[in-house]
């Protein structure tokens, strides 16, 4: 640790040496950031005033926010809300795995059959497809399962069949299954196929070749788009509104119909929205993590 | 051990076996040669049937490969019969395909549990066993990823071992690694040869063919052009093609 001794014994005269260290020694300065820095500060001023509007301007009316934020109607509006996504969700990702593996499967017809779903309900605006199902009386009267052109063996009657929530639920996981399908097929592609050969290889099963080699790792790709998908969709149920179907967004409307109290209502579906999403994101974090399994060193 | 008659192959237009007759008996070693597009993969890969032949018959212990003969009629047998009679031949590939999200341990356990219905339990202590026998026993509970290309090939080996195969197939084992890894996966399959298993090994390395080699197997174009021991084949080549492609790897 003698670094100094060289300069300072062979000066003259000057300034006693301050010690030049060896290279070795030098110390790292990092690189400065001024208008990071100035970024910081414009953005923290945003935010400030931002909250200060929050909190003062009397016209977000946080009385009235509280007021209906934790009532009766709300939560069971929120429950509405809640089904839908979910039924949405679990028939949308049933329905989807289905065409996904029609599209995946050596059966030209079904691969075409599969791809013009899909190219179907993609095309089609969410909101009108769900307006579709809510007239789907007037259309059809009658359903009934049977051999066709022959004899039939149940028969319903739509408007029992669908109600209002029922065509709701309908409409949103036809639509989802459409995304669902692509999300599914994607993460299946997307794992080498050197995989499926191996497990051939080694006479793996077919079924257990799928589900215990191919699905794990597939589902890497495939949880961030579904949670994607699942958080859209619950956002998305805002929409079955349109067919008077009580869900948040609907109920808030109506309440703020009776009050003119606009503005707090809509932050009372927001901030339930925002809660939503958030505990759905923590889901997504431990299901990813579970499945996350040799990725990294 | 492994009779191949006649083995014809086309990918559409393009015919990449040309009538391949192999005969490799219990216990020995071949070592297959050939310049890159002359089917060498395509016939390994026909042994296991991962590929289907157009062609000709190959048996294993007597047992037709893939198929099910009926007067002059090949069938293709049901799936579960030809997963039946992969979990007979081992096959280790060139870039390994380790499965990413299971251990070490886990990837060499699972043929045995799902293919051959045994217990894990049971199965275990097995699986270290191999593991450790291809110098990779510490690493039971690593992932793939975190393994070198050396190690991942030798788990790979040990996951071929554990359905106990009666025949070993190896492509191309070592082309995708460092050539300093090269030896200690080489020194496995030598001591494979050792004990007495049936190999068919794809290989640029012409050293380790000399050295374990019974039979050296040249083809090029999809035919045979020339086989027999290594002394002969490698030293001695009486086909002009022979001697071009060995001149052209040593
Ligand atoms: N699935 C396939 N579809 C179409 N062509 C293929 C397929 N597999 C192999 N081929 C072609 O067949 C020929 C022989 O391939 P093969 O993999 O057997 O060669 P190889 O001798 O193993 O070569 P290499 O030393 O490069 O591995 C090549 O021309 C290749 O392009
Ligand atoms: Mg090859």
């Amino acid at each position: 640790m003698s670094t100094t001794s060289v300069t300072s014994a062979s000066g003259t005269t000057g300034p006693p040496a301050t010690a030049v260290p060896l290279e070795a020694d030098l110390t790292v300065v990092a690189r400065r950031h001024p208008w990071r820095w100035v970024g910081v500060g414009v953005v923290l001023v945003l935010l400030a005033m931002f909250v200060h509007g929050l909190a003062t301007n009397p016209g977000w009316d946080w009385p009235t926010f509280f007021q209906f934020f934790a009532t009766r109607t709300v939560f069971s509006a929120l429950w509405v809300t809640v089904q839908l996504t979910v039924y949405g969700t679990v028939l949308g990702f049933v329905l989807g795995a289905v065409l996904a593996s029609m599209r995946l499967s050596g059966s030209p017809f079904l691969q075409v059959v599969a791809w013009g779903y899909i190219w179907a309900f993609r095309s089609i605006p969410l909101i009108v497809q769900l307006l579709f199902w809510f007239n789907i009386a007037y259309l059809y009267q009658e359903l009934s399962l049977g051999i066709p052109f022959g004899p039939e063996f149940v028969h319903f009657s739509t408007n029992n069949l669908f109600g209002p929530l029922g065509a709701a639920v309908l409409g949103l996981a036809l639509h989802q299954a459409a995304y669902a399908a692509e999300i599914i097929r994607g993460g299946i592609i997307s794992v080498d196929a050197g995989q499926t050969e191996a497990a051939a290889a080694l006479g793996i099963p077919k079924r257990r070749q799928f589900f215990r080699i191919v699905l794990p790792q597939a589902m890497r790709s495939i949880l961030p788009n579904g949670a994607n998908e699942v958080i859209s969709l619950f956002k998305g149920t805002s929409i079955v509104s349109v067919m008077a179907i009580p869900e948040l967004f609907y109920q808030v409307q109506v309440i703020y119909g009776r009050n003119s109290r606009v503005v707090p209502l809509l932050m009372v579906a927001t901030v339930w929205y925002i809660v939503l999403t958030t505990l759905l994101s923590i889901v997504q974090y431990y299901v990813e993590r579970r499945f996350a399994r040799g990725t990294t060193r | 051990m492994i009779d191949v008659k006649g083995v014809h192959k086309s990918f559409g237009d393009l015919e990449v076996l040309k009538g391949i007759d192999l005969e490799v008996e219990a216990g020995a070693v071949t070592v297959i040669l050939g310049p890159s597009g002359s089917g060498k993969s395509t016939l390994l890969r026909s042994i296991n049937h991962l590929e289907k032949v157009d062609r000709g018959l190959i048996r294993i212990d007597g047992e037709l490969i893939g198929y099910r003969r009926r007067g002059d009629k090949l069938h293709e047998l049901r799936e579960r019969d030809i997963l039946r009679q992969r979990s007979q031949v081992g096959f280790v590939f060139q870039n390994f395909n380790l499965f990413g999200h299971l251990t070490a341990l886990e990837n060499v356990v699972e043929a045995p549990v799902s293919a051959q219905r045994r217990k894990r339990s049971e199965v275990e202590p097995f699986a270290r066993e191999l593991l450790e026998r291809v110098g990779v026993g510490e690493k039971a509970d690593a992932y793939p990823r975190q393994l070198s290309g050396g190690q991942q090939q030798r788990v790979a080996i040990a996951r071929a071992l554990a359905l106990k195969p009666k025949v070993l197939l190896f492509d191309e084992p070592t082309s995708a690694l460092d050539p300093e890894l090269v030896g200690e996966v080489l020194d496995v399959i030598k001591e494979l040869a050792r004990d007495g298993s049936t190999m068919v090994v794809v290989t640029h390395e012409i050293g380790f063919a000399r050295e374990i080699a019974d039979t050296v197997v040249f083809i090029d174009d999809g035919r045979i052009v020339e086989s027999g021991p290594p002394k002969e084949v490698l030293d001695n080549p009486v086909h002009e093609r022979t001697r071009a492609f060995i001149s052209k790897v040593l």
